[in-house]
């Protein structure tokens, strides 16, 4: 059997260390997301005019993926409460489906983001779309990542290895989640 | 193998630290509340921009959105479970976040006070209000370049670029 971390099992503090971890990961993320949404809405209440571009972003778009967002969500906890039961193969095929719903999203963002380029609303148009592609773009880069975590937690999942990383996974994915909760708001429906 | 898997579940049990376990109804009812709360930020805006009521978007737009953060962050995170120690680092993360806001804020949200001026904001803001007062504007979404050719390489310098400073101090 190859290399096996123990130390991430471990739990001085009260909490198993890996989730002490993601913990500390999403306390600095938020300080990432914040500076940036704090940027945007400063600067969209100095510039009244921003609402002029803001009309060009897509709700729609916007909207399915707030709901496929919210609905990966659900089955992310579903899958760290199949790992609780100790159902490895349950808690894997949940975060199939959450990978899945990651998948949608960023096909949504795909199709919205090559209308918006193909109209001429590009990342250098002008700071409102430099924001958006910013913002947009960063969270979605998380996305990738978490999918890319799912799918390796998924893989030991299966074989009921290592179930407490379904919860730690879990709780990336649910902050990736609570982003996009504010920039839906933010970039589509504040016009 | 059969130890390890034992041991997982184990921790998925024991380490996992709630105190409380929740049937999966509780995790669809949560869904379902979600569900309900997009559905209202949403329509709401609509509503709001409809009747002129901007408290409507408001509410419905963000507040709503703060009522589904801690939905997700209560009932899916299960954070009111957790140590009183991760609450604390998460909300010193979102005071740095506030702090950095009210600190430049100030200096961004006005575009002229005691011997300063931002004069390039406020001649771009003028000149976009006057485009699209006059209808040419990139405010009608299918004009294809109209944003890039007419923002292109003025939007970097819309507000926040050079102070002119009249007074020599800001």
């Amino acid at each position: 059997m190859g290399f096996r971390p123990i130390a991430n099992t471990r739990s001085a503090t009260g909490i198993m260390t890996a989730k002490l971890a993601v913990w500390w990961l999403i306390a600095s993320e938020i300080v990432i997301f914040g500076g940036l949404l704090a940027c945007y809405i400063m600067h969209r209440l100095a510039h009244h005019e921003w609402a002029y571009y803001a009309v060009h972003t897509n709700v729609i778009a916007g909207a399915t993926n707030t709901m496929i967002l919210l609905t990966s969500s659900l089955f992310a906890v579903l899958a760290h409460h199949a790992a609780e039961q100790g159902d490895g193969k349950k808690a894997a095929r949940n975060l199939l489906i959450t990978c899945g719903f990651g998948l949608g999203f960023l096909v949504v963002k795909s199709i919205e983001w090559t209308t918006e380029i193909q109209h001429g609303y590009t990342i250098t148009a002008n700071t409102f779309w430099s924001f958006y592609y910013t913002a947009a773009g960063i969270h979605g880069a998380h996305v990738i990542v978490g999918m890319l975590c799912m799918l390796w937690v998924a893989n030991t999942a299966r074989q009921g290895k290592d179930l407490h990383r379904v919860e730690n996974v879990g709780l990336y994915w649910h902050f990736v989640d609570l982003v996009w909760i504010f920039l839906f708001p933010l970039l589509y429906i504040a016009k | 193998m059969a130890e390890h898997a034992e041991a997982a579940a184990e921790h998925g049990h024991d380490d996992h630290g709630h105190g409380e376990h929740h049937d999966v109804s509780f995790y669809y009812k949560t869904y379902a509340a979600l569900v309900v709360l997009f559905i209202i930020s949403v329509v709401g805006p609509y509503i709001g921009e409809i009747t002129g009521i901007q408290i409507i978007t408001l509410i419905t737009a963000f507040g709503i959105a703060v009522v589904k953060a801690g939905l997700v962050i209560r009932n899916f995170m299960h954070l009111n479970v957790e140590k009183a120690f991760v609450h604390y680092f998460l909300i010193t993360s979102l005071a740095f976040m506030f702090l950095f806001f009210f600190a430049v804020a100030p200096d961004v949200l006005k575009h002229d006070g005691t011997n300063w001026e931002n004069v390039a904001a406020k001649d771009w803001i003028e000149q976009k209000d006057a485009e699209y007062a006059a209808g040419g504007g990139d405010h009608h979404g299918g004009g294809h370049g109209d944003a890039h050719g007419e923002d292109h390489g003025g939007g970097h310098d819309e507000g926040h670029g050079e102070k002119k400073d009249e007074g020599g101090h800001h």
